[in-house]
């Protein structure tokens, strides 16, 4: 499975002969192996969906927490290394609250994902450091909308629809490309994206999961939280009836 | 001739309608002596943001250069215009963090998409405070009453205009340190207009004397 670097991969600083940087793809094969995370951006604001592996029964429920509040209008969640994860968290609301001290407003998404975007970038470049080994989708409301993007651990960010990082990102990016997002609201948003986060879990080759969510909608006056309990056991048992549908389908 | 170049001055920025006018007048002092008659104390920040500047001409100068500066880079970096507030956040920081050097008092305003026409008076100290109308400089005490009573929410653009063009002509008749002409501009959606008003067109109260050609021989 492991692609052969020939000494080109030794260090971030060092190109291959066909322009790869080998370290930061590995860096991202952190992310590929991590739990689905999910984002979509519905006509009234950002649903984000994380398919939180359980490693021990033992832990306790909503502990590992993998959706982060940024500021008041954005909230970022993780894919990769967790560790990595919290670093990149902890920079994001650095800047939020900077940006809002020294300009006097809230961080527009886009300058914010560019900021976080500036900072994974940094760390692809000096052989002292190594690239984060995390992935992050930012989901924000600001004054000119809902808005999602994805930043990868070469530094790059980009603007979604929907987006989808982690081990079943392949499937879940079908199915997210079925969706009409810009008819659908961010109640059938949350959802959608429980449908999909149990859809793309393996049941065999993974341990249990925990399905963790938060949106910034109108319905959540334009604020990052939680989705409501209710509104989350409702998704969760809907999700859990349509994969016994699918099951019966055979 | 050497001695520190001191605005003694009126300014004026007020909201109306479609946007704001801003107002000055021109006489730029070294004590006793005008050192410039026809000043400009309206300087541009943005293309929708301008800044009424008022003290000392060198401080009020430099704090709009290096918010110029700051605001062209941020308006590249976030690929839009900045807001007023933004615009008057930045003067803000920079009057407030060196209070102690600085003597300058300056009115923010301008227009942007999301509040439309706005107003921030930036005073000595670093104060920020987002008003209807705000005034500034020496000729400022002479006005309080009258523009309490005479501004109203959204006026028209003519009405506000000469509003503005009588409050700092009543401030030039009354304050020593004030005089020349009056300048305004005028920001809104549309873009930007200045105007110029010279002695013989601003209005004449109690006592003074109406200008009039000079009876010299040449």
């Amino acid at each position: 499975m492991s692609t052969i670097g020939t000494g080109y991969d030794l260090s971030v600083t060092t190109f291959s002969p066909d322009g790869r940087v080998f370290q930061i793809e590995y860096a991202t094969k952190a992310v590929d192996n991590s739990g689905t995370v999910v984002g979509v951006r519905c006509k009234d604001g950002v649903v984000l969906g994380v398919e939180k592996l359980i490693s021990s029964k033992m832990l306790l429920e909503g502990s590992n927490r993998r959706i982060h509040a940024i500021n008041r209008h954005a909230g970022m969640a993780l894919a990769g290394l967790a560790a990595d994860g919290r670093q990149i968290v902890t920079r994001a609301r650095t800047e939020a609250a900077n940006y809002l001290s020294f300009y006097g407003e809230d961080v527009p998404i886009k300058e914010l994902s560019n900021r976080v975007a500036h900072y994974s970038h940094l760390c692809t470049l000096y052989w002292w450091l190594r690239p984060f080994g995390s992935s992050s989708i930012i989901g924000g409301y600001d004054i000119d909308g809902p808005q999602l993007y994805t930043i990868d651990p070469s530094g790059v960010a980009y603007r979604y629809y929907g987006a989808a990082i982690g081990k079943g990102r392949q499937a879940a990016k079908t199915e997210i490309e079925k969706l009409r997002l810009a008819q659908m609201t961010c109640r059938e948003g949350v959802m959608a994206v429980a449908k999909i986060i149990y859809g793309v879990h393996d049941e065999s080759k993974d341990k249990s999961f925990e399905l963790e969510m938060s949106w910034v909608c109108d319905e959540s006056k334009r604020e990052h939280q939680r989705i409501p309990s209710d509104l989350l056991m409702e998704a969760k048992a809907m999700a859990r009836d349509a994969q016994e549908d699918d099951l019966d389908a055979f | 001739m050497d001695a520190p170049h001191s605005m003694g001055t009126t300014i004026i920025g007020m909201e109306y309608a479609e946007g704001v006018i801003l107002g000055a007048d021109s006489r730029t002092t070294t004590g006793l002596y005008v050192a410039n008659r026809a000043s400009d104390k309206i300087t541009q920040l943005t293309d929708n943001v301008y800044v009424c500047r008022s003290g000392s001409a060198a401080d009020s100068q430099v704090v709009s250069d290096y918010v110029r500066y700051f605001l062209n880079q941020h308006t590249i970096q976030i690929g839009k215009a900045a807001s007023v507030k933004t615009a008057a956040t930045l003067v803000r920081e920079l009057s407030y963090q060196n209070k102690s050097f600085l003597e300058t008092g300056l009115i923010v305003a301008g227009w942007d998409i999301h509040e439309g026409g706005s107003v921030y008076g930036v005073p000595l100290g670093g104060t920020m405070l987002r008003l209807p109308f705000a005034t500034g400089g020496s000729g400022c005490s002479y006005l309080y009453g009258f523009l309490d009573q005479a501004w109203q929410p959204n006026m028209s653009r003519e009405d506000a205009e000469k509003l503005v063009v009588k409050a700092i002509a009543l401030a030039i008749a009354r304050d020593g340190a004030s005089g020349g002409v009056v300048r305004t501009i005028n920001v809104n959606a549309y873009g930007v207009e200045r105007n110029f008003y010279a002695g013989d067109q601003l209005p004449l109260f109690y006592d003074e004397l109406a200008p009039r050609p000079t009876l010299m021989q040449f």
